[in-house]
């Protein structure tokens, strides 16, 4: 634009250049007065704290005065032998409770999702749209409360302390969660076999393709790149996780901390529980680590993944 | 022959969806039908309706008179609608600038809300409660409105600039030339993203009411508890009395449950649109 010579000094062009001037300084005026309200609530209460988070956790206040300790939070954090231990053991629950849902929650979602656009159901699709999605909106203290009586052995349904015995607390807990959230990848799936081009089915239809290879060699190969988004969100949102663990375990999730995730580990550490004091650096510290492990999948994701999956799409 | 087969597929597809969506339902009717039981009626027989012998309605008579729902309610109430209303207005006035005004940094601005969809912002915990404390917001309404609102915004803003961008230019130039001020302007254009409002307010409102971390930690005391933390409370303080726990769980899920059937097409759209884009 720049490079382009403009016209002489005088005539209707210096006008226009001057309008478009006054117009675009009226255009800035008005992009802050808009995007201002928004940018303050959300920096202030979103933004900023998370990296103030990062900040904090190079401070030690435990005196009152702030002391920059640079960081010798993180080291406390890695070599005392009980946080440390903690620190360990609930990255690595963190992890199974991840590959559960990725490979439970997310073929079912798949599952669900082709039966609802399969195109032989007539009306009913929507209520059973509804219907499947209900656990979804439920709050995850009647989740919890709602799985723990049923498998409560009093009720005569399962035999077994599935939440008592440190082997199979965490995989229930997971599964418990699965079953609330299947509907979010079978939403997001839903609709992106319902954006498959009708042409492309119609063709399909004309070779002779049965539904099962219909499905699995026009449709499944046009929705793949969903599964990359859905498998780094499922990710974001099992490291983010607590309420669940919360809502059946309280703060130190046991039995012998067989459940306890980063989330309720951050909470304990910022929060204290029975036996924990509060402490406000080392829980910066924590979420500080549990963003990292975050920031840096997500990051390899789409600087890596995500450009490599986008180009398959249609 | 062909007819046959579609038939028995149909049936397949019927069968399987009939049986996951019992699966998601049949725990939730459980809950509430032994709401309504005895705690003998609860264990004698868990899976039969109340009978003459079985029905009673004291579990919900415990919950009203040792709970505090209607506080919890409303508690619950001025949160979400406060925040959904917060977030409806500044995401509007953002979502219309982002796709009106063709400054050089828009998509630096636009980028850096969308950012914040994937920003898990609990682990900003330990700042806010410290900005809380020093504007004495702490335990108190407002300091969770702020906090949803923040969280809200991200979404709300990436889905109405999917709808605005829709609007044709024309009707705003229209506007303009009959000498509209900008926010007449948008008030003019707003009942044609009227959908995407809609959408928007199902999506920020059901994960507000459902939390439970920042109610913990923001607002935890008796008078200023959310429904959800107040479930929480009494169900762990009422272990032993089934029939008021089940009441309280029901009286926790159902209003939710009713809200998301009639809103669930908006609902959904607003989920499918803003994050699967």
């Amino acid at each position: 634009m720049r490079t382009v010579p403009g016209p002489p000094p005088s005539g209707p062009g210096t006008l226009l250049r001057f309008e478009r001037h006054v117009l675009n300084r009226a255009h800035y005026r008005y992009f802050l007065a808009f995007t201002l309200p928004a940018l303050v609530v959300y920096v202030v209460f979103a933004a900023l704290p998370l990296v103030n988070s990062i900040w904090y956790s190079l401070y030690d206040t435990d005196s009152g005065v702030a002391r920059f300790v640079g960081l010798e939070n993180y080291v406390y954090l890695f070599t005392n032998p009980t946080t440390s231990e903690r620190f360990w053991n609930a990255l690595t629950n963190n992890l199974e409770f991840f590959a559960i849902h990725l490979l439970v929650e997310v073929p079912l979602g798949l599952l669900l999702a082709a039966l609802l656009t399969s195109g032989r159901l007539r009306r009913s699709t929507g209520l059973y749209r509804t219907l499947l999605f209900i656990p979804t909106t439920l709050s995850v203290v009647i989740v919890g409360f709602v799985w723990r009586l049923i498998i409560n052995p009093l009720w005569g349904l399962v035999d077994f302390p599935l939440l008592g015995d440190e082997r199979t607390a965490l995989p229930t807990i997971s599964l418990m969660s699965v079953w609330q959230y299947v509907g979010i990848p079978m939403i997001f799936l839903y609709a992106a076999l319902l954006a498959v081009p009708n042409d492309v089915l119609e063709a399909a239809r004309v070779e002779g393709s049965g539904a099962w290879s219909t499905f699995w060699r026009v449709k499944f190969p046009l929705i793949a790149p969903q599964f990359g988004l859905i498998a780094i969100l499922t990710y974001i949102w099992t490291f983010n996780g607590f309420d669940l663990v919360f809502a059946l375990n309280g703060s130190a999730p046991g039995p012998n901390y067989s459940t306890d995730i980063l989330g309720t580990l951050f909470y304990r550490t910022f929060f204290g529980s029975s036996g924990q004091l509060s402490d406000l650096d080392l829980g910066a510290t924590v979420a500080s680590v549990i963003f990292l492990i975050i920031l840096i999948v997500t990051a390899a994701y789409f600087g890596l993944l995500h450009r490599r999956l986008r180009s398959y799409e249609l | 022959m062909r007819n046959n087969r579609d038939r028995a597929g149909a049936l397949v597809t019927h069968a399987l969806l009939i049986f996951f969506a019992l699966l998601a339902v049949a725990p939730i009717l459980v809950i509430v039908v032994n709401s309504f039981k005895t705690t003998q009626g609860i264990f004698g027989q868990p899976f039969a309706l109340p009978n003459a012998d079985t029905f009673s309605l004291g579990g919900y008579e415990r919950v009203f008179t040792r709970g505090q729902f209607v506080t919890n309610y409303g508690n619950s109430l001025i949160v979400t609608v406060g925040a959904t209303v917060a977030t409806l207005v500044l995401a509007t006035l953002a979502a219309f600038a982002l796709t009106e005004y063709k400054v050089r940094f828009a998509p630096l601005v636009g980028g850096f809300f969308v950012l914040g969809i994937m920003l898990p912002i609990r682990l900003g915990t330990v700042p806010i409660i410290k900005t809380m404390i020093s504007w004495q917001l702490m335990d108190t309404l407002v300091a969770l409105v702020l906090v949803y609102t923040a969280m809200s915004l991200p979404l709300a803003i990436a889905l109405l600039m999917t709808y605005f961008k829709a609007v044709p230019g024309a009707i705003k130039e229209a506007a303009r030339i009959d000498g509209a001020g900008e926010l007449r302007t948008l008030s003019i254009v707003l009942p044609m993203v009227r959908p995407g409002l809609a959408a928007v307010a199902s999506v920020t409102m059901l994960p507000i009411w459902n939390d439970l971390w920042f109610p913990l930690i923001l607002a935890p005391s008796k008078e200023n508890q959310t429904v959800t933390l107040g479930v929480q409370q009494f169900v762990g303080q009422f272990l032993n009395d089934y029939p008021a726990l089940l009441g309280a769980l029901t009286l926790g899920a159902v209003p939710l449950i009713v809200l998301f059937v009639v809103f669930s097409r908006q609902f959904i759209q607003g989920l499918s649109a803003g994050i699967g884009k």
